[in-house]
């Protein structure tokens, strides 16, 4: 039987259980990817998957370093992050101020949002075509793609973070006699930001989504120039090297939103 | 001569119109209530106490009749309302929360800095002025709510439940604070509650409301002396009859709203 007179002693033992538990999930979560590389890994090696069609990490990972030394990879990194984050500003700039707009006001959010729902099935990547004859095939249109597919998200989100703000907050400003400018930045920009940041997070996959195939169809660099050539020419380490640098940017750009959302959104 | 009443309102009547049918909230209010004095409003839920509040808050309009909130000084604003719970703004600070009405106003920065930091003394959360009000208990997010009418310093004070969400030792702590604060200021407070205990201890009149159509049925004066503490209010026995009277009436208009 356990030693009940020492009530400090069963706290102890119960916090230190807790600590092990929660030490035993970080492990398991760092170790989830490690094992599956080396399943890959040795599945690939035993050959009991296609090598060719699934090379072993290892090789992937000494192609990915000569593609590093040769410069090449550079090359199409840089130019997929300014495409990406070009077209990103371009469509999360217009997005939130057409979305705070359509919150706010009534009239021209029930005059813009059928035009929305209208165009938001449409990948923009169908319109790739048309974005080509308008903007030719140089950078513009990558970004304007990208801008395309981020935006909708963000205007959607932007005037539903406004909508949703309690209207006891409304009552406050109205009663402690908030002018236009002060509701705006007082009130609406802070009440929406949450929501807002919420359809940032989803444009910011969107954007990785895009940027691939658009660079897949019209282009002659960055990472899905390098996957989609490398496909082609059955070169499939290399192609497994842009898989994984957009999996990798994937995850850096959301840990750094989820930066921004906690130095943004300090209050909740 | 009489002086001028601080809030005249006249036969103030307020419909609120639904598809073929309309309810009457309020009924020919006509109302003074004296410069310095602190009126409570009480009377069942939904005879309209809260939108007569809403309207003198600005916040709603009447259908017919008129108030007048008499002016002392042309900046001063004309009311500031302290709010049910969740009134307070979650994503400023305490100490900006307090500041906000002098800020809005444009008041200068050391006017706002000053006012901002007697109130937070006052209300004991100077300590917590760069807290988000999550971190706060409900008692003290009130008393940011409380703090930030009075730093606005208007012409009357419109408190809508302002402690209906607290436990009893809190809201007991808070209509205390209360007292002392709006003692030192001398303004004019109309305060909407449900508690017979909490109208008797705050108030110089208390106001009784009928439900359906809301109107003013009664009028208690309550002339004990200040500072008051509850226990006097408890062991008066004049209070004790004034309490039946007012439980009597509430529990008349109760059953009268539910047939």
């Amino acid at each position: 039987m356990k030693d009940i007179k020492n009530p400090m002693e069963t706290e102890k033992q119960e916090w230190r259980k807790q600590q092990t538990q929660q030490r035993l999930k970080t492990w398991l979560t760092i170790f989830s990817p490690i094992s599956l590389l080396l399943i890959w890994q040795f599945l690939s090696q035993s050959g009991l998957i296609d090598a060719r069609f699934f090379p072993p990490p290892t090789a992937i990972i000494s192609t990915f370093i000569e593609l590093l030394t040769s410069g090449e990879l550079f090359h199409h990194i840089s130019i997929s992050l300014v495409r990406i984050f070009a077209g990103f500003l371009l469509g999360v700039i217009p997005g939130i101020i057409l979305g705070l707009c359509m919150g706010l006001y009534a009239p021209i959010r029930h005059f813009i949002s059928p035009i929305i729902m209208a165009l938001m099935p449409i990948p923009t990547l169908a319109l790739l075509p048309i974005i080509l004859i308008i903007f030719g095939i140089g950078e513009v249109s990558k970004v304007v793609t990208i801008a395309g597919s981020v935006f909708f998200p963000v205007v959607i989100n932007t005037a539903a973070g406004v909508i949703s703000i309690d209207s006891i907050y409304l009552d406050v400003a109205k009663n402690y006699e908030a002018g236009r400018k002060d509701f705006f930045l007082k009130i609406a920009l802070p009440g929406s930001l949450p929501v807002m940041m919420e359809g940032i997070q989803m444009g910011q996959a969107i954007a990785l989504l895009t940027i691939v195939a658009a660079e897949m169809m019209g282009a002659r660099s960055g990472i899905g120039y390098l996957i989609w050539t490398s496909y082609s020419a059955f070169l499939l380490k290399e192609m497994f090297v842009g898989l994984i640098l957009i999996s990798f940017f994937g995850y850096i750009f959301s840990l750094l939103l989820r930066w921004l959302q906690r130095k943004l959104i300090p209050w909740r | 001569m009489r002086p001028k009443p601080k809030i005249s309102i006249r036969e103030l009547k307020k419909v609120f119109y639904k598809k073929q049918h309309s309810v009457t909230a309020l009924e020919n209010i006509s109302l003074d209530i004296a410069e310095g004095e602190f009126v409570c409003l009480v009377g069942p839920s939904g005879c309209g106490k809260t939108t007569l509040l809403r309207i003198l808050a600005g916040l709603e309009n009447q259908s017919s009749g008129e108030f007048k909130i008499e002016r002392s000084e042309k900046d001063r604003p004309n009311q500031s309302m302290v709010f049910q719970e969740r009134g307070i703004l979650p994503w400023l600070t305490v100490e900006e929360n307090v500041a906000f009405g002098l800020k809005m106003r444009h008041q200068p920065k050391s006017h706002v800095k000053e006012r901002t930091n007697y109130f937070l003394n006052k209300v004991g959360l100077a300590k917590f002025a760069n807290m988000y009000p999550k971190e706060l208990s409900g008692g003290m997010k009130q008393r940011v709510s409380i703090a930030r009418a009075f730093a606005n310093d208007p012409e009357i004070l419109l408190m809508d439940e302002p402690f209906g969400a607290l436990d009893e030792q809190n809201r007991y702590i808070l209509q205390e604070e209360l007292l002392s604060i709006w003692s030192e200021t001398k303004k004019t407070v109309l305060f909407i509650t449900h508690s017979i205990d909490e109208a008797l201890y705050l108030s110089d009149r208390v106001l009784l409301m009928s439900a359906q159509p809301g109107k003013i049925i009664e009028e208690i004066k309550i002339d004990l002396p200040r500072p008051r503490k509850l226990e006097d209010i408890r062991s008066n026995p004049e209070m004790a009859s004034k309490f039946l009277d007012i439980w009597r009436h509430l529990q008349v208009e109760v059953q009268g709203s539910r047939l």
